[in-house]
């Protein structure tokens, strides 16, 4: 069940879906301190990037949803981004059929399973207006991870617009940009992505990219394409809840998610303000440098309205 | 090759103008394909695309020849602008258009709503490339076609075909995107124009050229995408072609894909048995002399396909149009899975 959120009141944080290739320990290890140490609400568990690695944390995470529902998460089931194999079908639409639990529909093919039953619509169901966040409403949709291109404008207008929607923000960590079938990282290896022998595992927040000239600038996961900046929200509490944001997602990755969730939970309560937060999360050693352009409507390897991110 | 009847494939070239749009149809399109003159669609270039008035009277010719126009609304509507892309939708209804290519829930949604005898065709852009993805567009948004990311091998597409009750439409010829089409923001990551919601990746105003030493370096807002040699022609700036470092690797390389152009030529018989309608041309942003001469030959190789030959002379006629000159099967083929 969905924890509940009262209107305009508490602003509620997330764990979002894990999105490298961690070994099985790592992966227990990482959600048992998120159970016992991190002030979270909800916790989205589920590989999300490449079927060929879930068959591995399957045991893993069934294990880490009950220790998170034993400690008073949400634990909500995250499906593929891009399922493309029968067999990535018929897991993303189990998920859909379990109507115990809460799934974040990570495309079309969940959705499609799944409704009426309520749903989260993940950050990659390119939902970019309002008229389009109503029409998921309509299906099941009672939570929604805004596009990551989307500036807070536009989730303003989207939360006025459809006012029973629960709306997320991409709050912390490397920004997912784009998916392909075809895997770079192996292609980077000279392999196969049928053989790739699983080399996303030697990077626990993806293989840094760099531009020719050799300016940081991506980040790649395997079939994923990610920032090699790390999101930040660079707003004060007051404007995110006057946009009608109530939950910040924060991404998973190598540093300490306990103390990242923590000086999250001093900003929403307002024992610490933006400037300090990042302060302090730049002082933890983020995946790349902190940016957070695509909230204010500007390129998003931007720190704010100013420069790119170095 | 058997003597098996194939189905006949309809053939969908670019309009990326009027005069494209006649060049297209006179060298044999069953379709083309066109956007109006703004940020609704994805091939928002300047000098591209046309008017309400102007579709309505290309739309008015095309019929008089008996060839169906596709309007593609296919980005998605910017949160405070959505009345741009409704008034779209409405002008694409009243040029009498045969389809509209859409992608957007809201786009959708608007023409179910408001407009349920325009047909509608899902686009590219909204990367439905599983049954379930598919059935829920067919039934939500009584979408009769669906234009199939170009991530499928033949044989998927084949198995698709067979478990979908709609037309499906696959590229065969032009440029490519490496990543799930619709799900890609490396370049508004860069420039912070979004292709989703603006129809223009690497769009031309952030692309800059800089020449050292006898070599030429593309940016993209100041991030270095790729290095060639003065003189030698690259494709189109986009970042999924671009050259980088990673993974200790010390020399720049094509990351993501080597610049090649797409040619199923080859394939269009396996398309047709596949269960597949149409086959689409990209390029609208390309000229009027380019359209003219890939329409003619995959006329062409169609024709002869309907006739039970082999298409095989016509698949070496373009060879020399390719973006970066070199093509390849694609997905279709899949060797790289």
């Amino acid at each position: 069940m969905m924890a509940s959120i009262e209107s305009g009141g508490l602003m509620e944080l997330a764990i979002g879906p894990l999105l490298f290739n961690w070994a099985a320990e790592r992966v227990e290890t990482f959600y048992a301190r998120i159970a016992d140490e991190a002030p979270v609400g909800t916790v989205y568990l589920g590989e999300v990037v490449c079927g060929k690695r879930q068959p591995m944390l399957q045991d893993v995470l069934a294990r880490a949803a009950e220790r998170l529902e034993g400690a008073g998460k949400t634990v909500i089931w995250s499906t593929f981004a891009l399922p493309s194999t029968p067999r990535e079908r018929r897991l993303a639409a189990e998920l859909a059929a379990d109507t115990d639990h809460l799934i974040e529909a990570g495309d079309m093919s969940a959705v499609w399973s799944r409704m009426p039953a309520p749903f989260v619509a993940g950050p990659l169901l390119n939902v970019y207006n309002a008229p389009a966040a109503a029409e998921l409403v309509r299906l099941g949709c009672v939570r929604l991870c805004a596009n990551v291109e989307l500036p807070l404008t536009s989730i303003a207008e989207i939360a006025q617009a459809c006012p029973g929607l629960q709306l997320e923000l991409f709050a912390f960590g490397r920004l997912p940009l784009a998916l392909s079938s075809r895997c770079a990282q192996a292609r980077m290896e000279g392999l196969h992505r049928d053989a790739c022998r699983y080399v996303c595992d030697r990077h626990p927040d993806g293989m840094d990219v760099s531009t020719i000239e050799g300016q940081d600038f991506l980040a790649v996961n395997g079939l994923q394409t990610l920032s090699h900046g790390c999101q930040l929200i660079d707003v004060e509490v007051e404007a995110l809840k006057a946009a009608g944001v109530s939950i910040l997602r924060l991404s998973p990755h190598s540093l300490d998610m306990v103390s990242v969730s923590h000086l999250f939970c001093d900003f929403v309560e307002g024992r610490i303000k933006s400037r300090e937060l990042a302060l302090r999360i730049g002082s933890l050693g983020p995946p790349g440098p902190l940016i957070s352009g695509y909230l204010h409507g500007v390129a998003g390897a931007r720190w704010g309205t100013g420069g790119v991110a170095v | 090759m058997s003597d098996m009847i194939f189905p006949v494939l309809e053939l969908v070239c670019p309009a990326g103008s009027p005069a494209m749009l006649k060049a297209a149809i006179e060298a044999g399109a069953d379709s083309v394909y066109c956007g109006f003159r703004d940020e609704t669609n994805a091939r928002n270039f300047p000098g591209l695309n046309f008017s309400p008035e102007e579709l309505r009277a290309a739309t008015d010719w095309a019929h008089e020849r008996g060839t169906r126009v596709l309007l593609a609304l296919n980005t998605f509507a910017r949160a405070d602008a959505t009345d741009l892309w409704r008034a779209s939708a409405d002008a694409a209804a009243e040029a009498r258009v045969d389809a509209v290519i859409a992608a957007d829930l809201a786009v959708l949604s608007h023409m179910s709503a408001n407009h349920p005898d325009t047909r509608l065709h899902l686009s590219v852009q909204a990367a439905a490339g599983t049954p379930e993805a598919i059935a829920f567009y067919a039934r939500e948004y009584g979408v009769k076609r669906v234009v199939l990311p170009r991530v499928l091998s033949v044989e998927e597409i084949r198995s698709l075909t067979s478990e979908i009750t709609v037309e499906t439409e696959a590229f065969v010829y032009g440029g490519l995107c490496v990543m799930a089409e619709g799900r890609c923001a490396l370049s508004s990551y860069a420039s912070g124009r979004s292709p989703n919601l603006s129809g223009v990746c690497s769009p031309p105003e952030a692309v800059s050229f800089s020449d050292d030493h006898g070599e030429r370096t593309t940016r993209l807002s100041g991030f270095a995408i790729d290095r060639l040699p003065a003189g030698e022609v690259g494709g189109y700036p986009t970042l999924c072609k671009g050259r980088f470092r990673g993974g200790g690797f010390r020399e720049a390389a094509y990351l993501f894909e080597d610049p090649v152009s797409l040619n199923a030529m080859s394939l269009l018989a396996g398309l047709a048995r596949a269960g597949v309608t149409a086959v689409k041309i990209e390029g609208r942003q390309r000229g009027r002399a380019y359209v003219a001469r890939v329409t003619a030959a995959f006329r062409a190789a169609i024709d002869a396909i309907g006739r039970g030959e082999s298409p095989g002379p016509y698949e070496a006629l373009l060879g020399d149009l390719a973006e970066g000159a070199r093509e390849t099967t694609g997905a279709y083929g899949k060797r790289w899975r």
